[in-house]
């Protein structure tokens, strides 16, 4: 992979922030990611989110039903090893119908260097998908943006889970080259 | 270290928390305390967890910061609490200052058939609280303690959390609606966001 241009790089990421914002996302949980770190870092920042680092990604399922409970839209950032970590809680999510979306970074794929990412990494989405989340998958910049806001829609307009992964190919070589 | 303590009765305590509750919201976590909640009467502002144990402190939180013209309860129990025990972590960086969390803590599993929680004679809840950055913690031991946590629970200006000791009981199940989505929604209905 060439280094891409950094403009790219932070265009679409700043797009995911934008759609967030859109779609009046006022808490967001998070376990870091590398892949996530610009986006963390904008909501931290942005006066109306709460940005709330979690110990393990299922805390985030909870705290987004909460959120809900209360009448404000939650959204998840993590990576692909912490779906694994949702699974029970989804049952909340499933029982209830309350409306989720998970921004997944991941690990495990494209040119990974380290083995032990890609047993959860490989079964990423077919673990979601057995428990009942759509999946959106983005391989390419120019589709961010849009499968963001189409994972949001669908989310909160029909009390549904969703999940968009970020594939290790379109977070990029620039992770590793440092 | 808790032998010595003088253990309350769990519907009591329930009772105590939810005397004079205003417009009080309440999560109860999976298993005895949802009974307990029930017992005590059903309520629109009461979402009781079912399943996904580990999950009442977070709920609460979401809720809590949601929410910060209302106050939040959450009431769960010592194997309920063990499982998200890192949630206390996350609550001590946030601390909403109208969120309370009580667990009752019998040092049982209550569902299971009474097998012993690491909080028999181990783990120490209040400690655990305490190290999480949690800055009024209560270890309750008695009715007039668990009273002053109960009045405090609709003044506080930072996160509270107690640690209630009651008795290994099991007390006649009464059993909440199920329903998730009925939860939710009249939940929602009843604090005006749907």
């Amino acid at each position: 992979m060439g280094e891409g241009t950094a403009a790219e790089v932070f265009d679409w990421r700043d797009e995911i922030f934008a759609a967030l914002k859109a779609a009046e996302i006022r808490q967001v949980g998070y376990v870091p990611d590398a892949g996530h770190a610009r986006l963390i870092e904008l909501c931290r920042a942005e006066p109306t989110i709460r940005a709330v680092p979690l110990t393990t990604e299922e805390e985030g399922v909870a705290l987004a039903a909460g959120a809900w409970l209360g009448g404000q839209r939650a959204a998840l950032l993590m990576q692909s090893s912490g779906v694994g970590n949702c699974v029970n809680m989804l049952s909340l999510t499933k029982t209830c119908r309350f409306p989720l979306v998970m921004l997944v970074a991941m690990r495990g794929e494209w040119a990974e260097f380290n083995p032990w990412q890609v047993p959860m990494g490989s079964r990423t989405q077919a673990a979601l998908e057995l428990c009942d989340v759509l999946v959106y998958r983005v391989e390419r910049p120019e589709d961010t943006a849009e499968t963001v806001a189409a994972a949001l829609d669908i989310a909160f307009n029909g009390d549904l889970a969703a999940a968009v992964l970020l594939s290790q190919r379109l977070l990029g070589a620039k992770r590793w080259v440092k | 270290m808790i032998s010595n303590d003088r253990r309350l009765d769990r519907r009591a305590a329930m009772r105590a928390l939810l005397q004079n509750r205003g417009d009080l919201l309440l999560v109860t976590g999976l298993g005895s305390t949802t009974w307990d909640a029930a017992a005590v009467g059903d309520d629109d502002r009461n979402f009781y967890l079912w399943g996904a144990m580990g999950a009442a402190a977070m709920v609460g939180l979401g809720l809590a910061i949601a929410r910060p013209d209302r106050r939040v309860l959450v009431v769960t129990g010592d194997g309920e609490m063990l499982m998200g025990l890192g949630s206390l972590a996350t609550i001590g960086v946030q601390r909403p200052q109208n969120l309370a969390i009580a667990v009752f803590d019998n040092g049982r599993y209550g569902e299971t058939g009474m097998q012993a929680s690491h909080t028999d004679g181990a783990v120490n809840l209040t400690g655990v609280a305490r190290a999480c950055g949690i800055e009024q913690v209560f270890d309750i031991t008695d009715e007039a303690t668990l009273q002053r946590f109960a009045e405090l629970v609709h003044s506080a200006e930072t996160t509270l959390f107690a640690r209630v000791a009651i008795r290994a009981e099991d007390a006649p199940r009464v059993l909440p609606p199920r329903d998730g989505v009925v939860l939710k929604t009249r939940f929602r209905c009843g604090i005006g966001v749907e």
